[in-house]
């Protein structure tokens, strides 16, 4: 087996040194950058027994960050959802004047620092800001609550499910849609039978990715949630709180939660990787293997 | 139904695709738009379906003004070049899709009942539990026709039908495609760039070029009465000689045309290699062989006349000739059209 291995030309960058190196040295950095880190995460978290961990985890303090990290969650995530639907669709299936633009604006919260959105946040909605006044005589409360939490981190999302949807989209051109036009549906029809059949794996990867984003969004929220402990503190905010707080344990155990949530997220998008999503191509059928193809003559 | 284009235009940004077409279409005809790509026939299609919507100009069904009827209502059943077949469905839920979506209900059992008679029209009994995926490129064709005759369209559109087709499958289907036509009588308008697929399949073909009808009539008409060097070079291989025409004549080597009507001066004569024959002795227009092709229906010969030109003959199989052979190429029959200016 092995002198067969020989036998054959060496392709570049084939030799067994080079190969074991570059493994050894990614196996090494990623020990030390990723899975060290997590480990101490729960090590800690641990470190005073499950009594203590269960004990901050109940503080109430604590339980409102993850309440509000997951209420942000359910209401950011599908807003997000539904604006990318709509964002790829109108990218992919209709021409229109600053197609291109959209695109790039899009784009846009990736390539900014979310600590930047959360300040243009304030500008905005602040008490000095554009529409500060007319929302503070209205009573409406946005920043430092709930609504500036989640605009700030729908602001941080905003291309996730869209940037996964586009480019399966673009590939899967528009005769679908027509056929089914054509065919006398509607155009919610034409979406749920065929369109959304085409891009599910896509759209759960997106939405997944989103949905963790919008968990552990830490910049952006911290500036236009005022950091009010039981109040307007997220988990990774609280996280922080607790650690200037000189209650290392405490942090690390609120950090547990979110890795959990996370890990969860990274399992649930290895298994949609699965199944076809997030690799461009049309998605796998939800049908039995092809059987041998019984002959080409019509 | 009866199908009228007048004077439709259609522009994209700044090309402009079709100008100003006008053409009727018969009820219960058959029509293939043919054209070289870029000559405007898919958008033609796709404003009779409603999928494109005209810039200008009036798209009638019957008396019906259809222009601005979007395609849903329209009432077409358009085949699309690939297929367009939905791939999370079965070949029967495809079949069935139109009908389910319909405004008009049908009953499940209505529709299962349709759905096996189509199947069976299209010669696909049994596969309707397979998935698009799991069949032919051939049967994919067929139940993308059956998709879209299941929901009576009025008429039937049908974009580069046979392009993804390999030549065998492609003459077959063409075959089946006609019968089918002939047994529902609905009117059809397909679009091709093979002039041997539209000269095949059509009652009447349309040839375009650059977004603008050059001729139109049955396949007789436009092989033998072509009206323009453009349709004479698109029906099929021609060669094309420069000559001068006087006094009616066009002389090409010792051997001289008809060319009544045309005026004194340069002109081209476009010959088909079938019309052309080889002869070691004069009449005819002095060339040397150049080269031999042999097919299983005859011989072509690629010969240079005297005057520099390349001609190319489709001769019987009989015929001796040779790479280096002197000989005479006769003319039994030729079209002179106006040369072109540039």
């Amino acid at each position: 087996m092995s002198r067969a291995r020989h036998a054959k030309p060496p392709r570049v960058g084939d030799s067994p040194a080079i190969r074991r190196a570059l493994i050894a040295s990614v196996l090494v950095v990623g020990a030390f950058l990723i899975f060290a880190p997590l480990v101490v995460i729960l090590y800690q978290a641990f470190s005073k027994g499950f009594g203590f961990f269960a004990e901050t985890i109940s503080d109430p303090d604590t339980r409102h960050a993850i309440f509000l990290t997951v209420a942000t969650a359910l209401i950011a995530v599908p807003i997000n959802t539904a604006f990318g639907i709509a964002a790829a669709w109108a990218i992919t299936k209709f021409d229109f004047r600053g197609k291109r633009l959209l695109l790039v604006v899009i784009e846009i919260p990736f390539s900014i620092s979310p600590i930047v959105a959360g300040v243009a946040y304030l500008f905005v909605y602040g008490l000095q800001g554009l529409f500060g006044p007319a929302l503070d005589t209205a009573g409406i409360k946005i920043l430092f609550a709930l609504p500036g939490i989640v605009l700030a981190s729908m602001f941080v999302t905003a291309p996730f499910v869209a940037r996964e949807l586009i480019p399966l989209m673009q590939a899967q051109g528009r005769d679908l849609e027509e056929a089914a036009t054509s065919l006398g549906a509607s155009g919610w029809r034409t979406f749920f039978s065929v369109t959304l059949p085409n891009i599910r794996w896509a759209l759960l990867y997106g939405v997944v990715l989103c949905n963790a984003r919008v968990m552990g969004e830490f910049g952006a929220v911290s500036v236009v949630s005022g950091n009010i402990r039981g109040q307007t503190n997220t988990l990774p905010l609280h996280i922080e709180l607790l650690y200037h707080d000189y209650n290392t344990v405490g942090a690390f155990a609120a950090a547990s939660i979110l890795t959990v949530l996370a890990i969860v997220t990274i399992i649930a998008k290895v298994l949609l990787e699965r199944q076809g999503a997030g690799r461009g191509g049309r998605p796998a059928l939800a049908a039995p293997k092809a059987p041998p193809s019984q002959g080409h003559a019509p | 139904m009866k199908i009228r284009l007048d004077n439709v235009v259609k522009t994209f940004d700044t090309f402009r695709a079709v100008h100003g077409v006008s053409l009727d279409i018969e009820s219960g005809e058959l029509v293939a738009l043919l054209g070289p790509s870029g000559s405007g026939k898919t958008t033609i299609l796709r404003m009779v379906a409603g999928l494109e919507f005209a810039d200008g100009g009036h798209i009638y069904f019957g008396e019906q003004d259809a222009t601005d009827i979007p395609v849903r209502d329209r009432g077409v059943g358009f085949v699309f070049q690939h297929y367009a077949l939905f791939p999370q469905m079965t070949v029967a839920g495809n079949i069935a899709f139109g009908m389910k979506v319909s405004r008009v209900k049908r009953s499940a059992a209505e529709i299962d009942a349709r759905v096996t008679e189509l199947l069976r029209l299209v010669r696909l009994e049994g596969l309707g539990d397979r998935f698009p995926n799991q069949i032919s490129g051939g049967q994919r064709q067929r139940v993308a026709l059956a998709r879209a005759l299941a929901v009576d369209p009025k008429v039937l559109l049908l974009d580069e039908p046979f392009g993804a087709l390999d030549a065998n499958v492609r003459r077959d289907l063409r075959r089946w495609l006609r019968e089918i036509h002939e047994q529902l009588g609905i009117t059809t308008l397909f679009v091709t760039h093979d002039q041997e697929e539209a000269l095949d399949l059509a009652d009447r073909v349309v040839i375009l070029d650059q977004g603008r009808i050059v001729q139109q009539g049955t396949p007789e008409d436009v092989c033998r009465n072509p009206n323009s060097a453009f349709v004479m070079k698109f029906l099929g291989d021609a060669n094309q000689l420069a000559v001068e025409v006087s006094s009616g004549k066009a002389l090409v080597g010792q051997a001289e045309l008809d060319a009544v009507n045309f005026p004194d001066g340069p002109a081209n004569v476009y010959l088909r290699p079938r019309d052309l024959d080889w002869s070691s002795d004069a009449p005819g227009i002095a060339a040397t062989v150049m080269r031999v092709i042999d097919k299983p229906d005859g011989r072509r010969i690629l010969a240079r006349t005297a005057g520099g030109d390349n001609l190319e003959l489709d001769v019987a199989p009989e015929i001796e000739a040779r790479a280096g052979d002197e000989g005479f190429v006769r003319v039994h029959r030729a079209k002179v059209f106006p040369s072109v200016p540039g």
